[in-house]
């Protein structure tokens, strides 16, 4: 009776496994209906817009961790508001500058004030809601890039103002030029820049460069003798937390810039992941050569760097080339670094080198190893080792130029006139003693209750041993 | 009564605190402490940028004895603690004027 049992059981596997052989010819060459499509489309970009919110978690993490407990509060209040804040901002005026079809000087900018213009624009097959979801993730996360570059040392009112600023204006005017359809599209050999190494990363990168360098660098940062001394940060296990939480975001930063659910995500996914841990090996064997022992966060700048890298040429390389472009961001990024701190330029965080000059990388390697039409580019092979020519190399680097001119005079504008306004820069005493209580009023990691705030009680029913605690009044405990 | 206090490195804690107990020591306090001595500081390098460590983490014990606990326990710290490398650390003893058991009331030699 069991084998007859175990009979029926095969029998009935097998003739599932026909079933399945038979149909799945016919199933591959079946399109889905335009209904069914429309829903995964924006289903999907919903989710991968989550997961580039969620990237959010990591600038924060990464960002507390390289830098000193007394401002670390400081830090997440600066990442708490610049998506929120520049959220906001980007739906009001930003959003209108990039996509609206009422156009400014000749194209130059748009112009369409207020959330209807939002809930009015529409792109191909998403919902305007979806579409305009997924790109203010992306705007919150070319505003936030700057933080980590001005921390320890930038008033919060000030940066608060920056924020939105560069998510109204500055990174919408890039959008326009680009991902907008604006000039760089409509070159001859138009500009490529998938998920936004540039478009996003180096907006960032560059603009924390211009912040970094107005602020000038923290006080004790570099010696009386002018050579760069480490102001180590305050917890490596934030920082690979937060490396690893943007890692998972870039998920949906890289495949779901495919704006559709198709055959392509995955080739996207998998070159992302190949990219980053090539970046992260990289960068390891790179600065263990080079200094002696292998530095956590240089390991989890470079794994960034890998992502940055390859953010732009993702949708038109091999896999082979993804590892190469990744790992030459990871290389890249340790000797950024170090050149960052030779000219004096204090950037705790590693922000310029891993978004902007890794992004700057990842933008150009698509003129040398770019195959396949990534829906930018219009043409196959057209990279350099493709038999494409210098074609698309002149095209990126105009790109890359133009990019870099425009974001270093915009945000040099911005960062001078709040300078000259309401100040860019804490007081030294401020900055000494941390920007936590002085900017926020209260320190990141509070006092232990038990220590602070228990009344002197006394009264019945203490056992020993026991803790019998009263709040105290607000005033009680404060320091004088 | 004496009153020893003992600078040592911190991975000694226990090798420390087992030869007290072995010879009858009743109690003790431990706090994370840290500072310099001839040891000096330490170079270190932190994202391809080098940087001093002018004080170095060590553990402070405390430690109250009786007069003739003192001198065996003293013994038994620098036996426990030793290492024959710069920043062993110091041992340093105190005469004690008086001391209270705070639940029970109980003074001197008593308390401890």
């Amino acid at each position: 009776m069991k084998r007859a049992k175990r009979k029926l059981l095969i029998g009935a596997a097998l003739a599932a496994l026909l079933v399945l052989v038979m149909a799945s010819p016919a199933m591959a060459q079946e399109e889905l209906a335009p209904a069914s499509q429309f829903v995964l489309d924006n289903l999907w970009i919903f989710i991968a817009g989550v997961l580039v919110f969620f990237m959010q978690a990591g600038f924060a993490l990464v960002e507390a961790g390289l830098t000193r407990s007394k401002n670390v509060a400081n830090i997440m209040m600066k990442n708490l508001m610049d998506m929120s804040a520049g959220v906001l901002a980007f739906a009001i005026v930003g959003f209108g500058i990039a996509f609206s079809s009422n156009e400014l000087l000749g194209g130059w900018f748009g112009w369409d004030f207020g959330i209807a213009g939002v809930e009015d624009t529409t792109a191909d097959g998403l919902l305007p809601s979806t579409f305009f979801f997924f790109q203010a993730a992306f705007a919150a996360t070319a505003a936030t890039i700057v933080s980590g570059a001005m921390a320890e040392r930038t008033k919060f009112r000030s940066y608060f103002v920056y924020s939105f600023f560069i998510t109204a204006l500055i990174y919408p005017v890039v959008l326009r030029w680009t991902w907008g359809g604006g000039w760089l599209a409509q070159l001859e050999y138009p500009f490529s820049d998938f998920a936004g190494s540039t478009i996003v990363h180096a907006t960032g990168g560059w603009a924390a460069l211009m912040g970094a360098i107005i602020l000038g660098p923290r006080i004790g940062k570099f010696g009386k003798d002018g050579k760069p001394r480490a102001i180590p940060g305050h917890s490596i296990p934030f920082v690979v937390l937060g490396a690893m939480i943007l890692f998972i975001g870039w998920f949906g930063f890289n495949p779901g810039s495919e704006l559709a659910a198709d055959e392509f995500v995955m080739p996207i996914a998998l070159k992302t992941l190949l990219a980053a841990a090539a970046g992260a090996v990289t960068a390891m064997l790179v600065n263990w050569t080079k200094d002696g022992k292998p530095d956590v966060s240089i390991a989890a700048n470079g794994l960034l760097a890998g992502l940055v890298a390859i953010t732009a040429p993702v949708g038109a390389v091999e896999t082979w080339a993804a590892v190469v472009i990744g790992a030459v961001g990871g290389l890249i990024v340790v000797f950024s670094v170090t050149m960052f701190d030779r000219i004096k330029v204090d950037d705790p965080v590693g922000a310029i080198s891993v978004h902007g000059v890794v992004g700057t990388w990842g933008t150009l390697s698509i003129a040398l190893f770019a195959v396949y039409d990534d829906a930018f580019l219009g043409r196959e092979n057209a990279g350099l080792f493709y038999g494409g020519g210098p074609d698309q190399l002149w095209t990126q680097l105009i790109f890359v130029v133009v990019h870099f001119v425009f974001v270093t005079a915009a945000a040099g504008l911005l960062f001078l006139a709040i300078k000259a306004t309401i100040g860019l820069r804490v007081s030294p005493e401020e900055e000494l003693a941390g920007l936590d209580v002085e900017e926020h009023g209260s320190p990141g990691y509070g006092h232990d209750p038990s220590h602070t705030s228990v009344g002197v009680g006394g009264g019945s029913g203490s056992s020993p041993g026991g803790h019998k605690e009263t709040v105290s009044s607000a005033g009680e405990g404060a320091p004088e | 009564m004496k009153l020893i206090i003992a600078f040592i490195k911190p991975f000694k804690l226990e090798q420390v605190g087992d030869a007290l107990k072995s010879i009858g020591v009743t109690g003790m306090s431990v706090s994370d402490i840290s500072g310099f001595g001839r040891q000096g500081g330490q170079t270190e390098v932190y994202r391809g940028a080098e940087y001093e460590v002018d004080f170095v983490p060590k553990v402070r014990l405390e430690i109250l004895v009786d007069d003739e606990m003192a001198s065996v326990a003293v013994d038994a710290i620098e036996k426990s603690a030793h290492t024959g490398e710069i920043g062993d650390g110091k041992i340093i003893v105190l005469a004690v004027y008086d001391a209270v058991r705070i639940r029970t009331g109980e003074r001197g030699a008593d308390a401890i």
